[in-house]
């Protein structure tokens, strides 16, 4: 499992020509039930992998959608340990791979060397640590080794392809190709060129290469897919959708709504 | 048996480079450059040019004698307290010496665009003032509730023409800024260079700032041996992100000098209101670097508190952090009040309005020389980084009740 689950279910939908659909949801927004039950609702709608957003007070990467998200996840309860908690109540009832979302300083509050194994043992796959190049974390990386916990690359614009190549030689589960010179939620991403770049790494190094940051509508999501991107990711869109509502059951249904709306546009035609 | 060589950027446990991989290639480009362009001999002579006929290096060295006898009336444990006069630098700190530094630097990597944060604001005004020698555009993030408390420095950056970005977010000071400007600068990342203010961040930027900041001690060194004859027992200095400390302590680090770095304690520590990052944060990541920092139990970043925007900072440089460590560097810290009343004791026995940054440094004199008499079982020479002026804080001062007339 673990590592090993991330890969399969991308191979599998590698087979059945589905580019994967990659939910991400700060946990905690607005509280760690709703998160869980947003969780499930983006699941039922044909997400096929969740990235679980640990909320950080200062994420730097971040645009102010998600940036304000952390902040009252923060207030409600949301961390990393909320997020192995949403992890294992996911893992009872769904197979699908569970990505843990991060930055470095909640992983060293919890301790580098243990938070692998307690990740698995929750029933997360992976874990992408935004603020960790391959340089950096070399207890942490060990650890995930040994646990079976992929840790996912990021490659962005400014990444040169020798660089590329580097940061994908081994690595396990998929590569996150950052559409866009920016933080989350930036709105003009070259999506065509993003997704022919993830397709060129994706060939070069025989990892899967998905695209994230400015997909917010299908035909973005389409272009991204149609240009090769084994994958796209959802984040800002959904955690602004999930903000704008003020009764449970309404989150759920737009959740349900953009996930499903992505879903269809990236059906095979 | 050897000890590995260390990794470029680390110092013991601390530093390294925790960013987003989008930043990568630019601190390579910027390593690059700090190993090639700074210690050449065409960058070494137009910057020092610039420190000697523009910001007025070498500063002066004072000696302090009305001051030392307030602090220590019976002279028994403090013998002489010297000064280096940070605060007689163009735009009245220390932080000069590296902004120009930074857009040499900038210039020559064919940056077209400035962008910095800053807490006091002496390091917007440093970096708009660079800015504006060579005409480049500037802007400078800082948190609303320093825009406020250090309203002078914000209007000297306007005037300079630079742009200042208020952040609304978090506890609107430092920490705020540097997110936004670590924000801005993953966005326009190929035309921008960020000019980190402290000797913080990820590499190569705290060992870029050192060395940008050096003058200070190497100056200070020499001026002791000419003036003083001899090398001070101890130095100290003020420790925010820690540049003007590194930059005064990088000069004695092979010496019999103790150094002490002093933070702020703000309220007290046991208040948990207070910036004291080294006496009681914890092994974190903050702004791109493995160092110490205020953080709770699930790795969320504690507001800091100080009534100095400059020391009002939850992190600390890597390397303060690994002379805390090894003990090579002794970090003490002064409250908010006590760094107050310092204000006003150097104003009224020396004639020099310090900075509120530097106060803290100067509350902990006294004590410093005594301690060091008790080991030394001398009276010291004790010589202190005077890192700015205190224009900036006068209206904190005086909200402070600082400003009232002596009782005669
Ligand atoms: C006068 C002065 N001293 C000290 C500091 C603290 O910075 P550092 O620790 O980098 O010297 C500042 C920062 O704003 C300052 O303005």
């Amino acid at each position: 499992m673990t590592a090993a689950r991330l890969e399969r279910r991308l191979a599998e939908l590698r087979t059945a020509r589905r580019p994967a659909l990659i939910a991400y949801l700060t946990i905690g927004d607005p509280s760690v039930e709703d998160s869980l039950a947003c969780a499930r609702a983006a699941l039922e709608a044909g997400a096929d992998v969740l990235e679980l957003g640990v909320p950080f007070s200062d994420p730097t990467a971040d645009g102010p959608v998600i940036a304000a998200a952390a902040h009252r996840a923060i207030q409600a309860g949301g961390s990393l340990r909320a997020a192995l908690r949403v992890a294992e109540a996911l893992r009872r009832e769904s197979d699908a791979p569970l990505v843990l979302f991060t930055y470095m300083n909640p992983i060293l509050a919890f301790g580098e060397r243990e938070l692998p194994s307690a990740a698995v043992r929750a029933g997360a796959d992976a874990a992408l640590v935004v603020d960790l190049p391959p340089e950096e974390g070399q207890a942490l990386r060990g650890a995930a080794r040994e646990a079976e916990l992929a840790l996912i690359p990021l490659v962005a614009p400014t990444t040169s392809r020798e660089r590329m190549d580097h940061l994908l030689a081994g690595a396990r589960g998929f590569a996150y190709y950052v559409s866009v010179t920016g933080v989350t939620g930036s709105g003009d991403a070259p999506l065509a060129e993003a997704g022919r770049e993830a397709a060129a790494l994706q060939q070069r190094s025989g990892v899967p290469v998905v695209v994230g940051f400015g997909i917010d509508t299908p035909a973005k999501a389409r272009l991204a897919a149609a240009a090769g991107a084994a994958g796209i990711v959802v984040g800002t869109a959904l955690v602004r959708r999930i903000a704008a509502e003020t009764s449970p059951a309404a989150r759920l249904a737009a959740v349900a709504e953009l996930v499903g709306a992505l879903r269809s546009a990236l059906e095979p035609a | 048996m050897t000890a590995p060589a260390p990794r470029p950027g680390w110092f013991a446990e601390f530093g390294g480079r925790f960013v987003a991989e989008t930043l990568v290639p630019a601190l390579a480009e910027l390593e690059t450059a700090v190993t090639s362009i700074v210690p050449s001999e065409d960058f070494q002579r137009e910057w020092r040019e610039l420190l000697r006929t523009y910001v007025g290096r070498p500063t002066p060295l004072t000696r302090a004698t009305r001051l030392a006898s307030r602090l220590d009336p019976s002279g028994e444990a403090l013998a002489a307290l010297w000064l280096k006069r940070e605060d007689l630098c163009h735009t009245g700190a220390h932080k000069i010496n590296n902004a120009l530094g930074q857009v040499l630097l900038a210039l020559r990597l064919g940056k077209q665009r400035i962008i910095a944060e800053t807490g006091a604001g002496q390091h917007g005004v440093a970096t708009a003032t660079a800015c504006a020698l060579f005409g480049l555009p500037c802007e400078i993030y800082m948190g609303e509730l320093d825009v406020e408390r250090q309203a002078p420095n914000v209007s000297r950056m306007r005037m300079l023409g630079a742009r200042v970005r208020p952040v609304a977010s978090g506890s609107r000071t430092l920490k705020d800024a540097m997110n936004e400007a670590l924000r801005d600068w993953v966005t326009h990342v190929r035309t921008t260079h960020y000019c980190v203010g402290s000797a913080a961040g990820p590499h190569p930027y705290p060992t870029l700032v050192a060395e940008l900041q050096r003058p200070i001690g190497d100056e200070a060194r020499a001026q002791l041996l000419a003036e003083a004859g001899r090398l001070p027992r101890a130095v100290v200095a003020c420790v925010g992100g820690g540049s003007n400390a590194i930059g005064m302590f990088r000069a004695f680090e092979a010496d019999d000098v103790a150094l002490y770095g002093v933070e702020a304690a703000g309220e007290g520590i046991e208040t948990g209101r207070h910036a004291a990052t080294i006496g009681a944060g914890r092994v974190g990541v903050l702004h791109g670097a493995r160092t110490l920092v205020l953080a709770d139990d699930d790795g969320q970043i504690v507001e800091p508190h100080s009534v100095s925007a400059g020391l009002d900072y939850p992190g600390v440089g890597p390397e303060h952090a690994a002379l805390a460590r090894t003990g090579r560097a002794t970090y003490l810290s002064a409250t908010d009040d006590e760094a107050l009343a310092a204000v006003r004791d150097v104003a009224r026995a020396e004639g020099i309005l310090i900075a509120l940054e530097t106060a803290h440094a100067f509350a902990r004199i006294g004590d410093i020389a005594r301690r060091e008499r008790a080991r030394s079982g001398a009276a010291v020479h004790v010589a202190v980084c005077l890192s700015g002026r205190g224009d900036k804080d006068l209206a904190t001062l005086l909200a402070r009740g600082l400003g009232d007339e002596v009782a005669s």
